[in-house]
C-alpha cells in the first residue's frame, strides 16, 4: 500500500530508508520512513499503531472497577499517575474526594513516578547517544524509586494501587528509610549526569539547536508537559487546575528558552529536582496514620466458621496481599462516602450484610454505578497531560472511555521537527519526545 | 460568569448554529451544528477567548439515536486558564466532518484516529487514512456495532489441523 511519502518521493532519486518498526532505537515499536539527500532528512513519514491493542473498546466492556490494571499499561513507566488520571475522571463523575491522607499518599506516589519516568526517558535518550555510563547511573536511581514503590504498593510497574475513592493501601510502616536512600541516590544521579552532560561537547552538539520548536508550534501541536514547557510556555495541570494537595505544596515549574533538544533535556532533570522537594514535603505534611492492634487476631476461616454463631469481636488476620487495608485504615485510605470502594474484607469474612456488600460490588451490573452524564479530567503526567474523557450512561460499564495520550500530540510533530536535520539527529529528537508506545497506540 | 459572556457571544453570532449549552458535572459544554465546526473553532481560536490549544478530540457512537455519532472537541485557553466542550452530532447517513487541520496541526492525527475507529471522514483533510489499523483492515473497531472479539490478523493464522 504506498504511503504518503512514498507519493511525495515518486520520481526523486533520493534514497529511502527505514527505521523500524524494530530498531534499537525506536522504544518500542514505530515506524520513520525517511527520504534522505545524503544524511539529510529532506522528508519524513511517522507510521504508528504497532501497539494497539483497543484500550478503548476493551474498557466499554469492563465495569468501572475491572478496568483499571488497563491504565497501568497505558504509560508503562509511570502507571501510578495513568491509574491517578482515571481514578480522579471517576471521582469526579461520582462527586466523591479521598481522605487528605490519600491524598498525601498520592502526591507522593506520583510524583516519584513522575522521576522514574523522566529518568527514563533521559536514559534512554543518552544512551543512545552513546553516553552509556549516564545511563547506568539514571537506571541504578530509578531502581531505588522502584524499590519505595514497590515495598508499598506490592508491584514496581503494574501497581493498580491508586483506587476509586483512596489508595488501595496504606504506606509501607518502614518506608522512610527505603524513601531517604532512593532521594539521596536521585540526588547524587542527578548532580554526577549534570556534571557529565551539561558542559560535554559531544552531547551539546548533537543537542544544542536541533529540533527547534517554537513556542507557537508546540501549542499549535497541543503540547504538553515538559516538551510544552521547553518551548518557554509555563502550562502545569498541577498549577493550571490544581488537584489533590498541590496547592499546598511549594514548587516551581522550570522553563526551557528555545525549545531545541537541550532545553527539553534541561527542563526534565529540573522537573526532577522539583519533585524530589514535593516528595519531601508531603512526606513531613501527611497526617500521622491511626496505629492498628493486631495483638489477638484470629484467622480468616476461623472467623468465617465463628461468625456461624454470632459476629466474632476478635480483630481478623489478612493474607499478606492485604497488608495496609485493614478496616481500621479505611477511615485513612478511602473515601467515607462508601461509594465505589471494595469493602473492608474483615466484613465480608464475619456478616451476612458485609458478604451480600462484597457480592453487589463485584456482580456484573451493580458495584459502581455512576449517574449518567460525560466528563473530562486530566492530571498532570510523565510527558503531559493525562486526560481521561468518560461517557456514563448510568450502567456498571464505560459507554465511552478515551484518554488524551500526551505523546500521540508530541510524536505527530516529529515529521516536522526532524525536517532538514541529519539522521544522526533523528535519534535524541526521537528520545526527547518521550514516546511511549503503550499510550500512544492504546 | 464568563461561561455566560461565552455563551452570549456564540449565540448573537451564530444565530441558529448553536443548539444548547448544557453544562455536565461544572463543565460548560456548547453543542454546535456540524456544518459551523470550522466556523465556530476559527472564532473561538482568536482573541478574547483565545482557545489556542486543541487539547483533544475524539468521537462518541451513539448507535439507536439521532444523529448517531458525536463529535467532541475539548479546547484549552492558555491565557484564560479555561477549557471548553464543543459536541457536534454526526448523521449515519453522511458523516463527514470539515477538518479542523487549517486551525490545528495535531488534529491531523487526532482526525485520522476517529476516521480510523468511526469511519468519519474529514472534509479537506490532507491525509485521510488509517492511523493505528492497517490499511486492508475491515470496518471500524469502535462502533458499537463491531464485536469485541471479531479477529482480522494481518497474517492469516495457521490452521491447526492443516498438518
Amino acid at each position: 500500500m504506498p504511503t504518503r511519502i512514498h507519493k511525495e518521493a515518486a520520481g526523486h532519486k533520493n534514497l529511502m530508508i527505514n527505521m523500524g518498526p524494530s530498531h534499537p532505537a525506536m522504544h518500542g515499536t514505530i515506524r520513520i520512513m525517511l527520504e534522505l539527500d545524503g544524511e539529510k532528512v529532506l522528508n519524513s513519514e511517522v507510521e504508528v499503531g504497532y501497539l494497539h491493542r483497543g484500550f478503548e473498546k476493551t474498557c466499554e466492556h469492563k465495569s468501572y472497577f475491572s478496568l483499571l490494571p488497563y491504565t497501568d499499561r497505558l504509560n508503562y513507566v509511570s502507571p501510578l499517575i495513568n491509574n491517578l488520571g482515571y481514578v480522579m475522571t471517576m471521582e469526579k463523575l461520582l462527586g466523591i474526594s479521598a481522605p487528605e491522607r490519600a491524598q498525601y499518599i498520592r502526591v507522593i506516589m506520583c510524583e516519584l513516578s513522575r522521576i522514574s519516568d523522566h529518568l527514563t526517558a533521559l536514559a534512554a535518550m543518552t544512551m543512545e547517544c552513546g553516553a552509556f555510563t549516564v545511563f547506568l547511573y539514571l537506571i541504578k536511581a530509578r531502581e531505588e524509586i522502584w524499590n519505595v514503590i514497590e515495598q508499598t504498593t506490592g508491584a514496581r510497574m503494574t501497581t493498580s494501587y491508586i483506587r476509586i475513592g483512596g489508595v488501595r493501601a496504606d504506606l509501607h510502616p518502614d518506608i522512610q528509610p527505603l524513601m531517604d536512600k532512593a532521594v539521596s541516590t536521585t540526588n547524587e544521579v542527578l548532580r554526577d549526569v549534570k556534571g557529565l552532560l551539561d558542559k560535554n561537547t559531544i552531547w551539546l552538539q548533537r543537542t544544542r539547536d536541533i529540533a527547534v520548536v517554537p513556542k507557537e508550534m508546540a501549542i499549535n501541536y497541543g503540547f504538553t508537559g515538559p516538551c510544552l514547557r521547553a518551548s518557554g510556555v509555563g502550562y502545569d495541570v498541577r498549577k493550571a487546575h490544581p488537584y489533590l494537595v498541590y496547592n499546598r505544596l511549594d514548587f516551581e515549574i522550570p522553563l526551557g528558552e528555545k525549545g531545541d533538544n537541550f532545553d527539553r533535556y534541561m527542563v526534565r532533570m529540573k522537573e526532577m529536582e522539583q519533585s524530589l522537594r514535593l516528595v519531601e514535603q508531603a512526606m513531613a505534611a501527611i497526617p500521622r496514620s491511626k496505629p492498628t492492634n493486631e495483638s489477638n487476631a484470629i484467622d480468616a476461616h476461623e472467623a468465617i466458621s465463628r461468625s456461624r454463631d454470632r459476629k466474632p469481636d476478635a480483630s481478623i488476620l489478612l493474607s499478606p496481599n492485604l497488608e495496609g487495608s485493614e478496616k481500621e485504615r479505611y477511615p485513612d485510605i478511602y473515601t467515607k462516602d462508601r461509594i465505589g470502594i471494595v469493602p473492608p474484607k474483615e466484613d465480608t469474612y464475619s456478616g451476612i450484610e458485609g458478604l451480600i456488600t462484597h457480592f453487589k460490588f463485584f456482580m456484573k451490573g451493580h458495584g459502581i454505578r455512576p449517574p449518567q452524564g460525560d466528563v473530562y479530567f486530566s492530571v498532570e503526567g510523565g510527558s503531559g497531560e493525562v486526560g481521561f474523557y468518560i461517557v456514563s450512561d448510568g450502567t456498571d460499564r464505560p459507554y465511552r472511555l478515551h484518554l488524551r495520550a500526551p505523546c500521540l500530540h508530541i510524536v505527530s510533530a516529529l515529521e516536522e521537527m526532524i525536517q532538514g536535520h541529519y539522521i544522526a539527529d533523528v535519534i535524541p529528537t526521537f528520545g526527547s519526545t518521550n514516546m511511549i508506545g503503550g499510550e500512544l497506540d492504546r | 460568569m464568563e461561561d455566560q459572556r461565552l455563551i452570549e457571544d456564540l449565540r448573537e453570532r451564530f444565530a441558529g448554529k448553536i443548539l444548547g449549552t448544557p453544562t455536565s458535572l461544572g463543565d460548560l459544554c456548547v453543542i454546535i451544528d456540524k456544518e459551523s465546526v470550522l466556523e465556530v473553532m476559527t472564532f473561538l481560536k482568536k482573541e478574547p477567548f483565545d482557545f489556542a490549544m486543541l487539547l483533544d478530540l475524539t468521537c462518541v457512537d451513539e448507535m439507536g439515536r439521532s444523529p448517531r455519532f458525536v463529535m467532541v472537541y475539548h479546547l484549552l485557553s492558555l491565557s484564560n486558564n479555561r477549557r471548553l466542550r464543543i459536541k457536534a452530532g454526526v448523521d449515519e447517513g453522511s458523516p463527514v466532518v470539515d477538518s479542523l487541520t487549517p486551525l490545528w496541526k495535531n488534529a491531523n492525527w487526532l482526525e485520522r484516529e476517529v476516521f480510523d475507529m468511526f469511519g468519519i471522514t474529514f472534509a479537506r483533510h490532507p491525509d485521510m487514512r488509517r492511523l493505528f489499523m492497517y490499511d486492508e483492515f475491515e470496518g471500524y473497531p469502535l462502533k458499537k456495532d463491531y464485536p469485541l472479539r471479531k479477529r482480522q490478523p494481518k497474517i492469516h493464522l495457521r490452521d491447526p489441523h492443516a498438518d
